[in-house]
């Protein structure tokens, strides 16, 4: 059984700029998908759509076997509990330490009042220190994260989502302000993520290298339409120039 | 063919751009020039005169303001009235600051509940900060008569407008990232406020409410004097008797206090940024 299903998913913001038409697509459990395309072609849509920081205008969506779009703002957050986030922009809080960050991936589990005052039980807060030391950050626990490297806090990001105990991770250009060394590293920590703990991962990307290489998946979207859906293996440059709506010899891609 | 147009075109376009620049700033000029020659011939304003009376009056309040022994006798009591003032602005700017963070938060991109409220925040903001303080007090003496309550809800007004809409851009500015990752992680309003909104925009809200503290410290000294209430109330007392030179002493003291109130805050403000 599928872990999400997309049905004819349309988005249009203020009733004018379309976003997404008619997306239709279903993603298995453990699977790492891919999601490339040119700039403003819907794909943080796609995954705003999933955990409801966006409402799609048509379609369903359904997720863990929920309908999202018909969901209560009590099942939203239930939702939102399954699916951890990562940003382009970590959106982090910067002047707090980087364990307070991590512990915020509680909140979706504790009451209103508890969340609110911030008290984490023992066992969150060793969870906590068990994931910053894979993600290996336990030197950086008290550090406040505006001290952090952008890798770093990248990290903290994947730690954040990981106390959710989520069976999807959304990445929305985890690696779009980042050096290549940090890049792979933040690639190689959810690729582990997703083959160890068995977590789905969806992976918007603007490196069409980077997502031929980790994704077993690759969704090409052109203005809020899938062109291509399939293996990394089958995508062949004339799909990806069809995608990026570009020439032979226009892509850095092409430069080698 | 093509580019000797272009050579020939390319400078003098460029030239007419500062002719075009030159133009602007000469009628600008002469425009600001008349204005001030109309409001002068209505108001019969002499520019000599006026220039010509200053170094008048400050010989004047040389003479006058200068505090005597009777003033300096006169300090303890302005110093009473000086920090019931200040500690009135404090206690005023404090809870108008709490007042204005809970309600920004209904009027912010970031936080608000429905897009009806977040609007009718604005506009009730817009409406206290534009009636300034004075008028506020004026309006309130009908209401509550000459009092220090008068007072206290007149900088409360006007702080209350002014910060809300300050609070509602600092939080849109520095909170709509976190917000947006802590609704992510299934975090509740109430959750994100406490655990994103105020640790990353606190700082800023700090820096705003002591600035407020200093402005409402030098606000309250012109309120006392309409309401009688302050140190507001002992200038235009002493004022009034033509007992200058204590006049002049709680000037001092007035000067002294906001100076000192600034280099504190300035301190502050560097300690948390």
């Amino acid at each position: 059984m599928p872990i999400l299903e997309f049905k004819n998913v349309s988005k249009i913001y203020n009733n004018i700029t379309k976003a997404l038409t008619e997306v239709s697509f279903s993603v298995d459990e453990g699977e790492f998908v891919s999601i490339i395309g040119p700039s403003g072609s819907g794909k943080s849509t796609i995954l705003r759509c999933i955990n409801r920081l966006v409402d799609v205008t048509q379609g369903s969506i359904i997720f863990d076997g929920h309908d999202v779009n018909r969901a209560d703002k009590k099942e939203i957050r239930q939702l939102r509990k399954k699916a951890g986030m990562i940003f382009q922009h970590y959106n982090l809080v910067n002047r707090l330490s980087v364990i307070e960050n991590v512990l915020h991936g509680r909140l979706g589990y504790k009451s209103v009042i508890a969340g609110a005052i911030g008290r984490y039980t023992e066992e969150e807060k060793e969870k906590a220190f068990q994931i910053l030391a894979k993600l290996g950050l336990t030197e950086q626990a008290y550090k406040r994260c505006d001290e952090l490297s952008g890798g770093q806090k990248q990290r903290v990001g994947i730690a954040r989502s990981l106390m959710q105990e989520p069976r999807l991770i959304l990445c929305d250009e985890p690696i779009a302000s980042l050096d290549p060394s940090s890049s792979k590293i933040i690639m190689d920590h959810l690729s582990i993520i997703n083959e160890t703990m068995r977590i789905t991962c969806i992976v918007n990307l603007h490196q069409v290298d980077v997502a031929l290489r980790y994704a077993k998946r690759i969704i090409g979207i052109t203005a809020g339409q899938i062109v291509y859906d399939g293996p990394p293996d089958e995508l062949t440059k004339v799909m990806i120039y069809e995608i990026y709506q570009s020439d032979e010899g226009e892509l850095i891609t092409d430069v080698r | 063919m093509d580019n000797i147009v272009e050579k020939v075109l390319k400078p003098q376009n460029q030239t007419s751009v500062f002719i075009k620049r030159k133009r602007t700033f000469t009628l600008a000029f002469l425009g600001v020039a008349a204005l001030f020659g109309i409001s002068a011939a209505i108001t019969n304003y002499d520019v000599i005169d006026g220039f010509e009376s200053i170094p008048k009056a400050a010989y004047w309040m040389a003479r006058n303001f200068i505090p005597d022994e009777k003033a300096w006798s006169r300090l303890p009591d302005i110093l009473a009235k000086l920090s019931e003032t200040a500690l009135v602005s404090v206690a005023v700017t404090v809870c108008a600051a709490i007042c204005a963070f809970f309600f920004s938060l209904l009027g912010t991109e970031t936080t608000k509940t429905a897009r009806w409220l977040a609007r009718t925040v604005r506009i009730v903001a817009a409406f206290f900060r534009n009636v300034p303080d004075v008028v506020w007090a004026i309006l309130l003496l009908f209401s509550f008569g000459q009092n220090i309550l008068t007072g206290f809800f007149a900088l409360f007004f006007a702080t209350f407008g002014l910060l809300t809409r300050t609070f509602i851009e600092t939080i849109d500015e520095v909170s709509a990232s976190c917000v947006e990752a802590l609704h992510a992680t299934g975090a509740t309003g109430l959750q994100t406020v406490f655990n994103g909104v105020i640790p990353s925009s606190l700082p800023e809200i700090i820096s705003w409410v002591l600035y407020m503290i200093e402005t409402n410290i030098r606000a309250s000294t012109l309120i006392g004097v309409l309401t009688a209430t302050g140190i507001g109330y002992l200038f235009d007392l002493y004022y009034k008797r033509m007992d200058y030179s204590s006049a002049g002493l709680v000037v001092t003291s007035i000067v002294i206090l906001v100076i000192t109130i600034e280099m504190l805050s300035n301190k502050t403000r560097k300690v948390i940024m």
